[in-house]
């Protein structure tokens, strides 16, 4: 079949939602801008286990500990899912981990935030996790058959961080005088950077535009990020914190007007001047080189393993 | 109130407890994504196992502290786990070593256990059993992996283990009142698992490639409170919080 | 594996039987260097929710798989061999349970 054949019966797919399969032809961007987006997820659920992991041994109660490491373990989970998915394209973890090391892939820029106390773990989980969330099911009908499966098995995986997000916050934002400040100063800290999570405004986001045309994304950032806001503002309210901006205001249609959102700080922490940023990469650099004996020890047995079911 | 029981309970809870915290601390220092799951996993279920232990020493102890109470509320020399289990994780293969050398005790502790004639403990061992036999399957096969690996992962594997081996002989030391519930069928006995233990470890050092060291000196002093330096940062971190804000609810 | 030009090991496909007798069901990939291991790494990713009762590994090089292009005349001639569904089949009325 030649190209042009190929190229229509792409898009006679994508107008009738039909999935694109690893082994369907497709066009070399859309392939370019998959590996592009479903590498950042992965690379972000993977960088996403420092900023947590960072709180295992000091989380406050046995049960604390317990789900945060379910949680943690998660996130490893979907990174993988993630990964997978992203090799059915040809590309193998080994380079995508090599682009993120060199700077060519990137993260999501909410851990190159702090997460510096208890109250903190929480409102990751409320409001990052809650915002993935939104991001994730919206992507559960993106057009390429493995992202999307990928992203259903996410989805109900992921329910419950942000419950055991919202709980933690709910707990102290009713306990002692201490852990309610806590909790607001999480709140004021993380509200912005969350809301950055959903990437530039549409108009300002070339990307996005194409990546809706392939039917990659669903959704644009303005609806999603507008979706976030709605659904978590009154979760503030019931807990008796306020949203760290001003401007924000309940409409009658039910939707909330917010302020401006800080997008010189946004591109700084995505060009890497964000508080975390060397932090992260380093760690990951650092584990990775520490992992290579371990690698290289483990495939020299998987040789000799395998010569042996060769010769049997 | 039972001591007997009660002093059991807590060194198998703090042993659970330290192990896993150790296990934790390596969460995304993995040599690749797939074992670093593997390990947070084994982390889940050695914390699983001390809250079981923890809560049982509680309730045997009778003054109203619960688990959480004696996981953050007791300093260094009130803790009584196994020496081998603060040891720091210096490399992948000290990691794996100190965890295989662990769960070839624990799995036939846990096996022996499920007899009790006390049954909360046999209850505990019941779930104990199950996923210890899933550990020292991890274990023992990263021992055989690395062992037969490379020269380097070899050699950094023989380290670990002459390094830890002076820290097992403390894990088959036992008192009059440990004799007392062995005899009386409440938990198995240490001389039975050292056997056992011996057995195991000789068996996977042996298709390894490791030499086992010379029974030399071992250390001790983990069962009376007396640890290694190591211990004090962990727990000041583990219990940061709750001694903080000693009125917050979490 | 012969080739492991990617020091993360080579991926394997993941089935996985939820239950007794029912038929094993694709669930993902893992990278892992051995057979064994592959089957550790299934079971932490794949089963952390009590999801399965057992697994197969099969390294992913030895999938054959059919290819897209190839999809009309390997699936169409199926089409027209209704006779393999029960529905083709009139049954007398009051006949239950055939």
């Amino acid at each position: 079949m030649d190209e042009a054949k190929q190229e229509e019966l792409f898009w006679k797919k994508i107008e009738a939602e039909e999935k694109i399969e690893p082994k369907d032809w497709m066009p070399e961007d859309y392939r370019k801008n998959l590996i592009r987006q479903i590498s950042q997820h992965a690379h972000s659920e993977v960088i996403g286990m420092q900023p947590e992991g960072n709180w295992i041994t000091r989380a406050p109660s046995l049960r604390a500990k317990k789900v945060l490491l379910a949680k943690i373990q998660d996130e490893a989970g979907h990174g993988l899912y993630l990964y997978s998915a992203c090799e059915t394209l040809g590309v193998s973890r080994d380079t995508l981990i090599e682009q993120l090391h060199q700077q060519k892939a990137k993260y999501s820029s909410i851990f190159n935030y702090p997460v510096l106390s208890w109250a903190d773990i929480g409102a990751v989980g409320w409001l990052v996790d809650g915002a993935a969330i939104v991001n994730q099911v919206s992507l559960q009908r993106t057009s390429y058959g493995p992202y999307s499966r990928a992203m259903v098995r996410i989805c109900k995986e992921e329910s419950f961080h942000q419950r055991q997000g919202y709980e933690i916050i709910t707990q102290m934002a009713n306990g002692t005088a201490e852990q309610r400040e806590m909790a607001q100063d999480a709140l004021n800290r993380l509200w912005w950077p969350s809301l950055m999570m959903f990437g530039p405004t549409d108009k300002d986001s070339p990307n996005s535009a194409k990546a809706m045309k392939w039917k990659i994304k669903r959704e644009s950032n303005d609806l999603l990020r507008q979706r976030f806001i709605d659904k978590t503002v009154p979760q503030a309210e019931i807990l008796g914190l306020s949203i760290p901006d001003p401007d924000l205001e309940l409409q009658a249609d039910g939707s909330y007007k917010f302020g401006e959102i800080n997008w010189q700080e946004f591109y700084d922490v995505v060009q890497g001047n964000g508080p975390c940023n060397k932090q992260r990469l380093d760690h990951h650099i650092k584990a990775h080189n520490e992992g290579a004996w371990v690698r290289e020890a483990a495939i020299a047995y998987g040789m000799s393993k395998s010569k042996e079911t060769i010769a049997a | 109130m039972d001591n007997a029981i009660y002093n059991y309970a807590l060194r198998m809870g703090d042993t659970c407890l330290i192990l896993s915290h150790r296990l934790a601390e390596r969460c995304s220092n993995g040599p690749f994504l797939e074992e670093d799951i593997a390990m947070t996993n084994i982390s889940l279920d050695l914390l699983g196992g001390a809250d079981l232990f923890l809560s049982l020493a509680a309730e045997v102890e009778g003054e109203g502290r619960s688990a959480d109470d004696l996981a953050y509320r007791r300093n260094e020399r009130q803790y009584y786990n196994h020496l081998l289990a603060e040891r720091p994780n210096k490399n992948f293969a000290h990691v794996m070593m100190r965890q295989f050398l662990h769960d070839a005790l624990l799995h036939p502790l846990y096996t022996g256990l499920k007899l009790s004639k006390n049954e909360h403990l046999a209850g505990i061992a019941e779930k104990g059993v199950k996923e210890s036999a899933y550990h020292i399957r991890h274990s023992s096969m990263w021992i055989v992996r690395l062992g037969k690996g490379t020269d380097d992962s070899k050699e950094k594997l023989q380290d670990a283990l002459d390094d830890l081996w002076t820290y097992t002989g403390e894990m088959f030391e036992y008192n009059d009142e440990e004799a007392t519930l062995a005899k009386d069928g409440v938990i198995p006995s240490f001389e039975e698992l050292k056997t056992t233990w011996l057995k195991t470890v000789k068996e996977v050092f042996n298709e390894a490639g490791l030499e086992v060291p010379k029974d030399k000196w071992m250390a001790t002093g983990g069962r009376q409170g007396v640890h290694s330096e190591f211990l004090g940062h962990m727990i000041a971190e583990m219990q940061y919080l709750p001694r903080a804000y000693p009125d917050a609810k979490w | 594996m012969s080739e492991v030009k990617d020091n993360q090991g080579p991926l394997w496909e993941v089935f996985i039987q939820s239950k007794n007798n029912l038929p094993y069901k694709h669930a993902g990939s893992v990278h892992a260097f051995d057979g064994e291991m592959a089957l550790q790494n299934a079971r932490d990713l794949y089963t952390r929710r009590g999801e399965g009762r057992a697994i197969w590994v099969v390294p992913s090089n030895q999938i054959i798989s059919s290819v897209p292009t190839d999809e009309d005349s390997f699936f169409d001639p199926s089409d027209d061999k209704i006779y393999r569904h029960p529905t083709f089949y009139t049954v007398k009325e009051g006949v239950k349970n055939m």
